[in-house]
């Protein structure tokens, strides 16, 4: 098997995988039952799916054109970089603003923390 | 309380070089690829964006001294000063010209009259989009 057969085999795999798991990080959106569960659902699972499709772009054009693109590789490191960022934002803006939990969550542990915190300050 | 912000600050801190890079790649890439001044501006002035988000428009402030109304005004001049540039050598206005040189480092290089024009559109799309956030974002 040539080189470029393997390779577009392997960009194959990774545009499908990272487009399964941008819809599985949709349906996670959909059936999970509060803000921060669903963050979870949509920040990690499209990420690794994002940068699994930029990859095998990366690859194909990398492959068959000879193109280095060095903006999709920039793009990947951005992406890697803000999108946790975003979702850990989005989860403090909702727990700031006193989303509840969801019924079935047992603890509360930034509860304790900043109770503790205010009652030192006071 | 007062939050901690740790995280946005440090990420803002990486992120904005790979922002700046970007628009300088953009700005550069306009004559041959997708790209040019108006978007290289804009997305400078998204990078200053980010900044201010994070950090507070004072902090800001004091690392990056500059009135960005001057800013607009001066890319306004260097675009308009470009194109009378033309009819120094009996040239209609706007024209442009372009020529090719060996520089030091990158060899031959296609240098245009062009990308000044494209400097002062970058400079006044950062000038203009900057105070309009600055203008709206201020505290009454």
């Amino acid at each position: 098997m040539s080189i470029s057969v393997i390779v577009k085999i392997v960009v194959t795999v990774l545009i499908l995988g990272g487009t399964a798991l941008s819809i599985l990080s949709a349906f996670g959106m959909l059936r999970l039952p509060d803000v921060y569960t669903r963050t979870h659902a949509a920040t990690k699972s499209t990420t690794l799916g994002v940068l699994c499709t930029l990859l095998g772009t990366f690859l194909y054009f990398w492959q068959t054109q000879d193109i280095v693109s060095i903006r999709l590789l920039l793009g990947i490191v951005f992406v890697f970089l803000t999108a946790p960022v975003a979702g850990h934002l989005i989860c403090r803006a909702a727990y700031r603003s006193g989303v509840e939990l969801a019924q079935e969550s047992t603890e509360d542990e930034l509860k304790k923390v900043l109770d503790k915190r205010e009652k030192r300050e006071n | 309380m007062k939050p901690n912000d740790v995280i946005l600050q440090t990420v803002t801190k990486i992120v904005t070089f790979i922002i700046l890079t970007f628009a300088i790649y953009l700005f550069l890439a306009g004559h041959h690829e997708p790209g040019g001044g108006f978007i290289g501006g804009l997305v400078i002035a998204s990078a200053l964006t980010l900044l201010y988000l994070a950090f507070d428009i004072e902090t800001v402030r004091e690392g990056l001294p500059v009135d960005f109304k001057v800013v607009a005004a001066v890319g306004v001049f260097i675009a308009v000063a470009t194109g009378m540039g033309s009819i120094l050598f009996d040239q209609p206005f706007l024209s442009q010209a372009f020529g090719y040189f060996n520089l030091p480092i990158f060899g031959k290089t296609e240098l245009a009259t062009a990308v000044l024009f494209d400097l002062g559109v970058a400079l006044a799309v950062v000038g203009t989009g900057v105070t309009i956030i600055l203008s709206i974002s201020r505290d009454a």
